[in-house]
């Protein structure tokens, strides 16, 4: 994986000796899925983002918001103006005041944020049995591991080993720091109908909805790589012209 | 390089080349720097998504005006008498500063809507309440240099260039419009 | 030519116009164009320069950042997300921006321990190492308060931390943090003060910097023999053969950059700072940015709250008396067998506390950082004293022309002789 490479990259220049520590926790190492994104080439499958978004809507939506994301965002994942603008009206928005001074609710546009499940993090908790289901718009960013952590998560529910007790409301999962989760298996076989006939295992949504979450995470991810590659090409012919002219200058000296 | 030796004589055009060379792709490098900087300038993605606003026609009696926000600018709503409708037809188009007829200016025609920045220096001219100074042409006035507009919105009198700006805007019901 | 006006040596008439009145073109010129540099400097030389670069990048996207940034603890964190996403190259400008500030201490440190290899800090540029050792201390406090904008995880408790190192001081320490965050726990008030300060500071290190270079330009660059250039036959105008050189150096440093920026900008960071503060929940493992583990290492290495923010201080502090501490008469270390020994002794130690403050403060990592810093502190107090007494060191080349155009060092006698001005 990329990351591991510049972590030897980095570790031989020994610059970043100490290159900061992803807190783990306890848990165990995150086994490393193979994703479209991976890489330094890599791209988004749209297709898995796109069952990834159907996944999200019909399962995670129920508790998860994803605040930083809008509707007119799902244009990037290959939906066209029709099908965003026909998403986005299935939700009522908050919108106001009117005339009256009252709040009301319309259905959404493609330029609103995606409606959070509960309207503030206390109703969230109090619907939950006190544990507050975290905003995605973000995960993969701010959990180490990223996507895999996330896949992991979700296909990482096993029965507890002997001798550990599982607290009331909580699921015991092999990848969560400190085994012990609020969030419960939400994926069973067959959950969402995939409309392009994809079986919908537990590992096929995992993965679908991993990737989904990838893109909402980081939507510039392709367009930098892109760019990036173009730079770097430029600078190492920058690079060996500099070093060239460098040498004629210095031609004459000896040094 | 071993060459660099056999190469004196003619090293100095060389030299030249490969230095015009370099200084050309370090100025192009330069210039991109400039890029993402200018773009960042430029209305961002929710700013440019941000672009309508629904309004209910109901309440306006003949006559009235009501002012929404759209963009960050104000965007007046005019029910037109049919005395202001005829006016606005009556004028001979040519002789206008900027001649457009009051056909093109409205979907419907008792309905006038306009983006309520006058063309001049961006002031929003009064005429909006029943109360305000209309100009002398029925429509609106400008308080900061002066300029008159029509009940069509046209520029009759004054230092303004331009009609004032129609939005882009559909009917989404006999009472409603969005504008954006 | 009239009285009050500089005599210019341009012939171009709008800059002779120009110079004769306000000589810019002039000064430039002495100071970047024929300025007589040591011929022999290699690679290391080249991290003022990009150091210098480095600080204009972050100044220009850190001015396009503050565009979009808003500072109030509850659209903070929004803020930046939407530079990543609706802002046009937003993502660019920010990763540039977040990056830069781990390359900029890279080329700094980097810029830092070369003085410390070559003694650059000696007799006399000891006020131009001063004022380097301030342009660092001012970098760690601007990229302290940057670290808090975003208002993460990362951001809040680190900055609470921080913050709370001022406590350690009695009588007047709760005073002093309360006077840092303007209430009575990190909030609104300090993301404010901090956002105003993060943006001045860049501009107080611009001024140190030109003094910094001001002052080298005084005493002239030292130079891998750490001998003084005796003649022209030493010196090379410093265009065109360092402006090509520094330009190497530039070049392959944007595509270190650039590989960061564009393939990796979050592997420096922490994914903490990518959940929006709590200031009910502390992230179970928290660690300052990387460049600043070393310090934090010292810090945990004490067990008494206040002896440890005065030794954590005192790291730094300490650079200040560098030159009087180190009483050697050789400068480089090239010439100075024990002293080099020790010397990359004690960078491979700073690189065990970097490494070691990323670990939790228990058991045998403890004991790791407290001898890392007992050496960190040796060499400094006990180590250079005692080689400015008792080290032998290699015979001095006569000059820097002669070792390089084929001349041999002279015999045994001139080694210890005190370096003179050229």
């Amino acid at each position: 994986m990329l990351r591991m490479s510049f972590k030897a990259l980095a570790l031989t220049l020994g610059i970043f000796a100490a290159a900061p520590a992803h807190a783990a926790g306890e848990a165990i190492p995150i086994p490393d899925r193979k994703f479209s994104f991976d890489g330094i080439f890599g791209t988004y499958d749209r297709a898995s983002a796109q069952r990834g978004f159907q996944v999200y809507k019909e399962v995670c939506a129920a508790c998860h918001g994803l605040r930083l994301l809008s509707y007119r965002n799902l244009r990037d994942l290959g939906l066209t103006e029709a099908q965003v603008a026909a998403i986005a009206s299935q939700f009522e928005i908050k919108d106001g005041p009117n005339d009256e001074g009252q709040m009301f609710e319309r259905p959404g546009r493609p330029a609103d944020r995606f409606r959070s499940p509960f309207p503030n993090d206390a109703a969230a908790r109090a619907a939950n049995n006190g544990a507050l289901p975290p905003d995605l718009s973000v995960m993969t960013k701010a959990r180490a591991g990223g996507a895999d952590y996330l896949f992991a998560l979700l296909t990482g529910y096993v029965d507890p080993p002997p001798g550990v007790t599982v607290m009331d409301g909580m699921h015991y999962n092999k990848y969560f720091p400190g085994n012990q989760i609020a969030m419960g298996p939400v994926l069973n076989p067959d959950q969402v109908e995939y409309a392009d006939g994809t079986k919908a295992t537990v590992e096929q949504m995992a993965h679908d909805v991993s990737t989904f979450l990838q893109w909402a995470a980081e939507p510039e991810l392709e367009q930098r790589r892109a760019l990036g590659v173009k730079i770097i090409i430029f600078l190492t012919i920058l690079a060996g012209l500099t070093y060239a002219v460098k040498r004629k200058i210095w031609a004459d000296v000896e040094h | 390089m071993a060459d660099t030796a056999h190469a004196a004589p003619d090293g100095a055009p060389r030299r030249d080349f490969l230095k015009l060379v370099t200084g050309a792709f370090a100025a192009v490098g330069v210039g991109a720097i400039a890029w993402p900087f200018i773009a960042s300038l430029q209305p961002a993605k929710d700013t440019l998504a941000l672009a309508s606003t629904d309004v209910d026609l109901a309440p306006i009696t003949e006559g009235q005006a009501v002012t929404v926000m759209w963009r960050g600018k104000p965007v007046f709503v005019r029910s037109r008498t049919p005395k202001e409708i005829e006016e606005a037809r009556a004028v001979a188009v040519n002789s206008l500063p900027d001649p457009a007829t009051d056909q093109s200016r409205v979907q419907r025609e008792q309905w006038l809507v306009l983006i309520g920045i006058c063309t001049h220096l961006g002031c929003v001219p009064t005429g909006q309440r029943p109360t305000d100074t209309r100009g002398d042409y029925g429509g609106w006035f400008c308080p900061c240099h002066g300029s008159h507009y029509d009940t069509s919105g046209r520029i009759r009198k004054g230092p303004a260039p331009r009609n004032l700006d129609v939005p882009q805007y559909a009917f989404t019901s006999d009472t409603k419009i969005r504008i954006g | 030519m009239s009285i009050g006006l500089h005599k210019s040596e341009f012939s171009n008439p709008v800059v002779r116009w120009i110079d004769q009145r306000l000589p810019v073109f002039t000064m430039m010129q002495k100071e970047y164009g024929t300025f007589p540099t040591p011929r022999n400097f290699n690679y290391f030389w080249n991290f003022g320069a990009l150091a210098m670069v480095t600080l204009m990048i972050m100044i220009a996207t850190g001015i396009f950042l503050s565009m979009h940034y808003a500072a109030h603890t509850s659209l903070a964190f929004d803020s930046v997300e939407r530079i990543m996403r609706d802002v046009n190259a937003g993502w660019l400008i920010r990763y540039v921006h977040m990056n830069g500030a781990s390359m900029f201490f890279i080329v700094v440190y980097i810029h830092i321990f070369r003085g410390m290899y070559y003694g650059s800090y000696k007799a006399p540029r000891e006020l131009l190492w001063m004022l380097g050792v301030v342009i660092f201390l001012l970098m760690m406090a601007t990229a302290f308060m940057g670290y808090v904008l975003p208002w993460g995880q990362m951001s809040f408790w680190g900055a609470t931390v921080i913050t709370n190192l001022f406590s350690a001081f009695p009588v007047v320490g709760n005073y002093i943090v309360e006077l840092l965050w303007g209430g009575f726990s990190v909030d609104n008030p300090t993301l404010n003060r901090f956002f105003s300060l993060h943006y001045l500071l860049p501009f107080v290190i611009l001024g140190v910097v030109f003094l910094h270079v001001a002052a080298l330009h005084i005493t002239g660059s030292n130079n891998p023999l750490g001998i003084e250039p005796k003649g022209p036959q030493d010196t090379l105008p410093f265009h065109p053969y360092y402006t090509a050189k520094d330009s190497v150096g530039l070049v392959v440093y944007f595509i270190v950059f650039a590989v960061l920026v564009f393939f990796a900008p979050n592997y420096l960071g922490h994914p903490d700072n990518y959940i929006p503060a709590n200031p009910l929940v502390t992230p179970p493992h928290i660690v300052p940015e990387w460049y600043f583990l070393p310090y934090y290492a010292i810090l945990r290495a004490v067990p008494d709250k206040l002896g440890g923010v005065l030794l954590m201080f005192g790291s730094i502090l300490i650079w200040f008396v560098l030159p009087w501490l180190d009483r050697s008469p050789v400068r480089s270390m090239r010439f100075r067998p024990l002293a080099r020994l020790f010397f990359l002794l004690w960078t491979v130690n700073f690189l065990v506390l970097l490494w070691v403050g990323a670990k939790p403060a228990e058991g045998t990592y403890v004991l790791i950082a407290q001898i890392a810093t007992a050496y960190y502190f040796a060499y400094f107090l006990v180590i250079l004293p005692l080689l400015a007494k008792f080290e032998r060191p290699l015979p001095l080349p006569e000059s820097i022309s002669r070792p390089v155009l084929g001349g041999g060092p002279l015999p045994m006698g001139a080694a210890a002789k005190p370096m003179e001005k050229a």
